[in-house]
């Protein structure tokens, strides 16, 4: 029962975080912005209106939001224990999967680049992901704030800016063609198949900022306060970076991974 | 000499049993494949041949794995390298198919004669050429002689398996081979190779330097990633996989390499659980590589071409091929709850387990060798993408891709039956591990009696709510129910039937199969961040009508295969070299060759009387 109430605190707040985010980002702009609960608005939109399919598309194109929401919520059951962590590569790769084969199948030129683009980034996360995991598993087992968990959590800061489309490794807001990226795979979705995939990408996203929150601050700090902090930097780096060309995302993630490296060297030496 | 050949000629332990299963598994399916893909492709007689030549080489396989003796071994692993040669260039009309199976057979043996020296050092030691005696021997032997043994074996095996820099005959051999025997040959017959590692390394020689399983461990990891790097540029559908299949190797080796690590340090339960990891992936990636090769053996019957970029839009055209291809590229790509996942998952854990029994600058080895694990994995899942996105989705390239059919049945009961196994070896992972257990076990000689294999005692497992803890069907149930939900929740708003339209095309208005994305496009972003790697060289050449209109536009890319570039490449100068400069010792004058014979005779009884 707990877990099915935690399932829907999940689809409910997920959106939310969303909406705090880019209400920070225009308040650091100094506009006034979009509504906090504008993500809501545009679920129940997107949900009242009829779909456009591609005559190209196949099956594929029509399972797709079904698996990636499937996978989004299957990854929120998991994110108590460490071993669970592990399991959230897995099940990340099988939304992004199916994505990405969504993205090719209308034949657009921009469903190909944005399904090459999110596996090349995608590809890049997950081994400095999967060191900080181990760096979190050679420390388990200890509560306390140790440089190791920081580092760490700061690792798995900048794979959440990758993961989660933000600048400055894509950008959620653009619609230019050449630098999109998850907006150019879903770009030929509508209707109920968007709202969907937009739902399951707020969850990612909220899995994904509750982990780094809770890396980094101590366990006596409240998770809703860690999470609004988390959810403050990253719209202030939102704010303050340009977005980088394609092939310096590589320079960004390798980043991730030395500081991955650090986290586990400062795990084995115990600090 | 003759009794010592007699004795003990075959072998049934648990090892051998668990190859023969996995060498029926795929055979059976293949053979059933090959009933309608021989059909039409060539005349009777040669099908026949093709018959032959396939049961002939089953068996050997089948008795390289229950050979008692290294004799008996070492013939037919002779029969079965010559029989797949014979299988590699039987396509005759190919030039090509005569080059691969040229690269192959002089690859094969550079394999074999490393093998033969490792076992003549054994047999120097043992006098005895049957498996226990020379296990039992084993303990004698001095280390260093022991270093020398395994570096010829992880040789001559790697040969076979294609760890790199050894693989290169791999990508060139398998896909030239008709496609059932692509599914046999990189589905089990490099698998022999691991085999001949588990039996003659951990098994008969035993291990006991830290520094072998660690030089496994790194040319595993070297394997994995150069493997998928070179499978993400390929075009070429059965060369992709063949090149995959040396990823694959790489992690299975990562598993292998692992027990041996654990062994070296004396930890069993690491051990036995490592190996168990290689061996779930071993059999799962027999299951889904030769699925995989005959749906790419479907394509290719279907439209006479293996190259990606003339394909696209088979999806509609062979619905059944692309469900079978979808589920073998899922499985390669490790996505839950399918059974890649589940031997990738383990081998994940062995790393993370192992690093809480080791001190030091091994945890971060053992972390470092994770992520690359990861990283092969997010990269394999970006190939597969290529591979079923490229082939099956979109709008077909070329008439070829147009004019598909789907394929005979025979063919499709073959894909059939190992997309069934897939499914149960991923949702049975409790049983096969439990049963890999008793193969690992008689393979490191580690007693197992009281080590449990349960799920929430010794593997790491996920933990949903009090005692409730994650396993396969579980998970698959778990990603079930929820897409219901969401399709039930996406049903409640309303059933209006979605409009059906043009792709988006920026108001161009004839969106056409030139368009799409192709599968040189797709790898680019690979092609370049990996690019110290490929080398990659393109040329691009514009023709001007006028300074403001260009005529055409001519693309050329390509990636530089480097170990054959700085490895091979200069070996085979040198040989050449060196057989010219050897061509004037042989003029031609039968007086000169008498003295030639006359000179060896005296050094020989020199060197008879000296020793």
């Amino acid at each position: 029962m707990t877990i099915i109430l935690k399932i829907i605190l999940f689809i409910v707040l997920a959106p939310f975080l969303s909406g705090l985010i880019s209400k920070i980002k225009n308040n650091l702009r100094l506009r006034k912005g979009q509504s906090i609960f504008q993500p809501y608005y545009n679920l129940a939109k997107l949900f009242s209106k009829a779909e456009v399919v591609s005559e190209h598309a196949s099956w594929i194109f029509g399972v797709t939001p079904f698996i990636v929401i499937s996978s989004a919520l299957t990854a929120a059951l998991f994110i108590n224990s460490i071993s669970g962590l592990l399991l959230l590569i897995f099940v990340f790769a099988l939304g992004r999967f199916f994505l990405a084969l969504a993205a090719l199948d209308a034949g657009s030129s921009f469903g190909g680049m944005g399904a090459s683009r999110e596996m090349f980034i995608s590809s890049l996360v997950e081994p400095a992901f999967c060191l900080v995991i181990f760096s979190l598993f050679l420390q388990s087992g200890s509560t306390n704030l140790t440089v190791a968990s920081i580092v760490s959590g700061i690792a798995l800061f900048l794979i959440t800016v990758a993961e989660t489309s933000r600048v400055p490794v894509d950008n959620q807001e653009t619609h230019l063609e050449l630098t999109m990226v998850h907006e150019a795979m879903v770009l030929e979705y509508s209707g109920r198949s968007l709202a969907l995939l937009e739902l399951a990408s707020y969850i990612k996203q909220m899995i994904l900022v509750i982990l780094v929150a809770r890396i980094i601050f101590p366990v006596t700090m409240p998770v809703f306060a860690g999470i609004i902090i988390v959810a403050a930097v990253v719209a202030l780096l939102e704010v303050s970076v340009a977005k980088m060309r394609l092939f310096r995302v590589a320079d960004f993630l390798g980043v991730a991974f030395v500081l991955g490296i650090i986290a586990v060297v400062c795990a084995i030496l115990g600090v | 000499m003759a009794n010592l050949l007699l004795k003990q000629l075959f072998l049934f332990d648990p090892l051998s049993i668990f190859f023969l299963i996995v060498i029926g598994i795929v055979s059976l399916p293949s053979a059933i494949y090959s009933i309608g893909y021989m059909r039409g492709e060539y005349k009777r007689g040669k099908c026949i041949l093709a018959a032959a030549l396939l049961i002939v080489f089953v068996f050997s396989m089948c008795m390289v794995v229950t050979a008692g003796n290294i004799f008996s071994f070492l013939v037919f692993w002779e029969i079965m390298s010559l029989v797949s040669y014979f299988l590699v260039i039987f396509d005759t009309k190919h030039v090509k198919s005569v080059q691969a199976g040229l690269i192959y057979i002089v690859m094969t043996h550079i394999g074999t004669a490393f093998l033969i020296g490792g076992f003549m050092i054994l047999y120097k030691h043992a006098n005895c050429l049957d498996f226990f005696t020379i296990k039992n021997i084993c303990q004698t032997i001095p280390f260093q002689t022991k270093n020398i043994i395994f570096l010829l074996l992880l040789v001559g095996f790697g040969t076979k398996a294609g760890i790199v820099p050894l693989h290169i005959w791999l990508p060139y051999a398998h896909p030239q081979a008709p496609s059932h025997i692509s599914s046999i040959m990189s589905g089990v017959m490099i698998k022999t190779a691991i085999y001949g590692l588990i039996r003659f390394v951990i098994f008969i020689l035993g291990v006991n330097q830290t520094w072998w399983g660690s030089l496994v461990l790194v040319l595993a990891t070297i394997t994995c990633l150069a493997g998928i790097i070179y499978a993400l540029m390929e075009r070429d559908l059965k060369r992709l996989l063949a090149y995959s299949s040396v990823e694959n190797i790489g992690i299975i080796l990562l598993g292998v390499g692992l027990s041996m690590f654990f062994i070296s340090i004396n930890k069993p339960y690491l051990a036995v659980f490592s190996l168990i990891a290689g061996l779930y992936h071993l059999i799962n990636h027999a299951v889904f590589k030769g699925l995989l090769f005959l749906c790419a053996g479907s394509v290719y019957k279907a439209t006479g071409t293996r190259d990606i970029e003339k394909l696209g839009g088979l999806i509609k055209k062979m619905p059944q091929t692309a469900a079978y291809f979808l589920l073998g590229a899922m499985a390669i790509s490790a996505l839950p709850p399918l059974n890649g996942f589940i031997s990738e998952w383990l081998t994940l854990q062995a790393f993370f387990l192992g690093a809480l029994d080791v001190t030091g600058g091994t945890k971060l080895f053992l972390g470092l060798c994770a992520a690359m694990l990861a990283l092969t994995g997010g990269l394999a899942a970006a190939c597969f993408v290529k591979a079923f996105g490229i082939t099956f989705l979109a709008q077909p390239r070329s008439h070829y891709a147009k004019e598909a059919k789907e394929v005979s049945f025979s063919m499709k009961a073959g894909m059939f039956f190992l997309s069934a196994l897939v499914v149960i070896l991923a949702l049975n992972a409790l049983k096969i591990i439990k049963l890999l257990a008793k193969v690992a076990s008689v393979s490191t000689g580690i007693d197992i009696g009281n080590m449990s294999f349960s799920l929430n005692n010794f593997i790491l497992t996920p933990q949903i709510a009090n005692n409730v803890y994650l396993s396969a069907p579980l998970l698959a149930a778990i990603l079930i129910i929820f897409a219901i939900v969401a399709y039930a929740v996406y049903m409640s708003f309303g059933r209006q039937k979605a409009v059906v339209y043009k792709t988006w095309d920026c108001g161009y208005y004839k969106l056409d199969a030139r368009n799409e994305y192709t599968s040189t496009a797709f790898s680019k972003p690979f092609r370049i961040a990996f690019s110290f790697f490929l080398q990659p060289y393109r040329k691009t050449q514009k023709i001007r009508e006028s300074f403001y209109h260009v005529k055409s536009f001519t693309y050329e890319t390509h990636t530089t295969q480097v170990f054959k570039k700085y490895i091979y490449d200069p070996v085979l100068a040198l040989v050449l070299k060196s057989a010219k400069a050897m061509r004037r010792m042989q003029p031609g004058s039968i007086h000169l060759y008498l003295g030639y014979i006359f000179i060896t005779l005296l050094l020989l009884i020199v060197f008879m009387r000296k020793f």
